[in-house]
């Protein structure tokens, strides 16, 4: 496709119509509290797209980030209980996201195994660690304080305070991947892992960090995800890891590495959320919007091919009747 | 080590059986009543629905391409087949089962013709077709269910009895895995498929239909997805809007420590279905010896990266005793006799081709 509409552009551009029209067909859509509601309704999705692109980018890809923010949401839960600070808690849950993220990346980088395989396991490894740390209870005694970040807005404005974060770690995220060193080394590993390693990319250092990164914003997930539901559970942020990649490839980012922007995929996040918020406000029922984020991350990798062949194809014809005609 | 014993320890079945009998005795021992008569059973219903998916998936996997659609095809499928038989207790299972076969090979038609004609990474596609086709069946169901009552007798008696000793939901996976081990294992298309999974390129230059065969190995993943949703509805006498969901995952996690490899081009049948058959028996097993239930799920995911690391340790032990050899045969003709061509080049093929027959 042209340089003008690359995939990017077009999700924002679809963001934009999206919007524009929700807000024309149904004023709810357009409101403030629908507003606060679908940046709260996205938050930990959004988060961990961020890292996430940056391991899709280079080729690798992380299955177990629902579990890891699930874990570090049951740490949370367990050590506030245990040490009675909240303090502690949030370090002990970011924490956990790093060591978990750091366990993905030794065996990646280190043993030499597939992300995919290793992240399934993982994946399993965690989500038991969350049972086994909590059993089967809940809990739901966080003071309120902490909890009111969760699900009430910023005093004055319908945004809720996730929003800050997301704004802050989005900007910086999308700053290292297109302005920094460390993000043309992203870009150098994902096209061509021989070839960055000859320039002499550090690649199984960039990996492992990259995989810690990914564990950290997990945790930190999870910690706002416990917020949100004002408790910590062993089931929380089930299947989310198939929602943050779907959200990180119809945002334009190539599973094979290499290619993608982060504000291609922060407008894919915020795209999806809103084209739920408008379809769900239509009395659309919940479980069949899975077809829109199917149909449209099908749709991101169908539509270039076909546009591919369809030009290739006018090329070849136009090149047929050139010669005929004398 | 002698050769017989290598080779017995380098396939991927010995180590998986051996571990699952040991999971089988230790238990037994433990806690008598876990292979009673009802508790085999039981284990074996268990094990049926993973496994039937485990045989399917392991057609995509060794292609090098995978296939995460499968746990909404088997709710879509169950869904389609009970609604096909629904209110007619007369019914039949057959019935049941060829539309569930049938929706499942439509599925499968779907992931193949995207990733077969259109050239797309299989992640991609049936991570978009999980969520589409959780989606149709979301739309379909509307929030309704079906339960037992409505379902005919010979479905809802399908799912609790059983053929010497072994349930018929049993006997359906053995039925499949007999039928999908011995094609792969013997047939020329069902070689072809290793063969794509090991080389894409290659294999596309030496005439095999990449394409067709991409599409086979996908209708048959989808035709088990969907026999698994009619066994489903069999084994739980109904299905609801969340049946299959998060399935994909187990069902590619018994492959890889059944030893099919995620990078394609390796792996069986047998060793799907033994791995399946280890991560289901263990949670079993775990509730057996009165271990809280919810480790599980742990142990199966650090089973999975035991598996793995097993695997590239015995792959990397042969690369480099490939590598010696090579070495050695290279001296051995240098002594031999100077005039034997020794440029640069021919050696380097020479070496390639020892390294990837040994691999291999």
């Amino acid at each position: 496709m042209s340089r003008v509409l690359s995939w990017d552009r077009s999700v924002f551009v679809l963001l934009v119509v999206t919007v524009a029209v929700g807000a024309v067909i149904d004023p709810d859509f357009a409101g403030g509290s629908n507003l606060g509601f679908v940046l709260q309704d996205i938050g930990e999705i959004m988060l961990i797209a961020l890292p996430m692109t940056f391991l899709i980018m280079t080729g690798e890809i992380d299955l177990s980030v629902a579990s890891t923010a699930a874990l570090a949401g049951c740490v949370l839960g367990w050590a506030w209980q245990a040490s009675g600070s909240m303090a502690v808690a949030v370090l002990a849950a970011v924490g956990t996201g790093v060591v978990c993220g750091a366990v993905n990346g030794f065996l990646v980088t280190r043993l030499g195994l597939g992300s995919l395989a290793v992240t399934i396991g993982t994946l399993g490894l965690y989500r038991g660690l969350c049972y086994a740390l909590l059993g089967d209870t809940t809990v739901a005694d966080f003071p309120a304080g902490w909890t009111n970040l969760g699900f009430s807005s910023i005093p004055g404005t319908p945004l809720p305070y996730v929003t800050p974060l997301l704004v802050v770690l989005a900007v910086a995220f999308g700053v290292v991947l297109h302005l920094t060193r460390t993000g043309r080394w992203v870009f150098a590993v994902g096209q061509s892992v021989e070839a960055a390693r000859f320039a002499g990319i550090p690649v199984a250092r960039l990996k492992f960090r990259l995989f810690v990164v990914t564990g950290a914003v997990a945790g930190l997930a999870g910690i706002v995800y416990d917020l949100r539901f004002a408790s910590a559970r062993p089931d929380g942020a089930l299947g989310f890891e198939l929602a943050v990649i779907a959200s990180v490839l119809f945002g334009g980012v190539s599973i094979f590495g290499g290619v993608g922007t982060m504000w291609g995929v922060v407008s894919a996040v915020l795209f999806l959320g809103s084209v739920r918020s408008l379809l769900q406000l239509q009395g659309v029922p919940g479980n069949a919007l899975t077809i829109i984020t199917g149909g449209l991350l099908l749709a991101s990798v169908v539509i270039p091919v076909v546009a591919q062949r369809w030009s290739a194809f006018r090329e070849r014809r136009s090149r047929v009747l050139a010669a005929a005609t004398p | 080590m002698n050769g017989g014993l290598r080779r017995v320890l380098a396939g991927r079945e010995a180590p998986v059986a051996g571990a699952l009998l040991v999971v089988l005795a230790v238990t037994t021992a433990v806690n008598p009543r876990f292979l009673s008569d009802q508790g085999r059973f039981d284990l074996l219903v268990a094990i049926a629905i993973t496994g039937l998916m485990a045989v399917g998936q392991t057609f995509v996997l060794v292609m090098r391409h995978v296939d995460l659609s499968v746990g909404s095809v088997l709710g879509l499928s169950a869904f389609m087949a009970g609604s096909a038989v629904r209110g007619d207790t007369g019914g039949s299972l057959l019935v049941a089962l060829l539309v569930g076969i049938v929706v499942g090979v439509v599925a499968g038609l779907v992931n193949g013709a995207l990733v077969a004609f259109l050239r797309l990474p299989a992640l991609v596609v049936t991570l978009g077709t999980l969520y589409v086709f959780q989606g149709v069946q979301a739309l379909l169901t509307g929030g309704t269910r079906i339960n037992a009552d409505q379902l005919p007798t010979s479905v809802v008696s399908f799912g609790v009895t059983g053929f010497l000793g072994v349930p018929w939901l049993m006997w359906v996976c053995l039925l499949a895995a007999a039928l999908g081990g011995v094609f792969l294992r013997t047939r020329r298309s069902g070689r072809d498929l290793y063969a794509v999974g090991s080389n894409p390129p290659a294999a596309e230059l030496v005439g095999i239909p990449v394409a067709r065969r991409t599409l086979l190995a996908y209708m048959v993943s989808g035709a088990c997805a969907g026999g698994a949703g009619v066994l489903f509805l069999a084994r739980f006498g109904g299905v609801d809007s969340n049946a299959g969901i998060g399935y994909e995952l187990p069902v590619v996690a018994a492959c890889v420590v059944g030893g099919v490899n995620i990078f394609g081009g390796s792996g069986t049948v047998l060793g799907a279905l033994l791995g399946a058959m280890l991560l289901k028996t263990m949670g079993v097993s775990l509730s057996a010896l009165s271990v809280p239930e919810f480790w599980q799920q742990a142990i199966n995911g650090l089973l999975l990266l035991v598996a793995i690391t097993a695997d590239r340790i015995v792959l990397l032990r042969r690369e480099r005793s490939a590598r010696v050899e090579a070495a050695r045969h290279r001296r051995e003709q240098v002594d031999a006799g100077p005039a034997l061509p020794t440029d640069g080049a021919d050696r380097a093929g020479h070496d390639g081709v020892t390294t990837t027959e040994v691999v291999r």
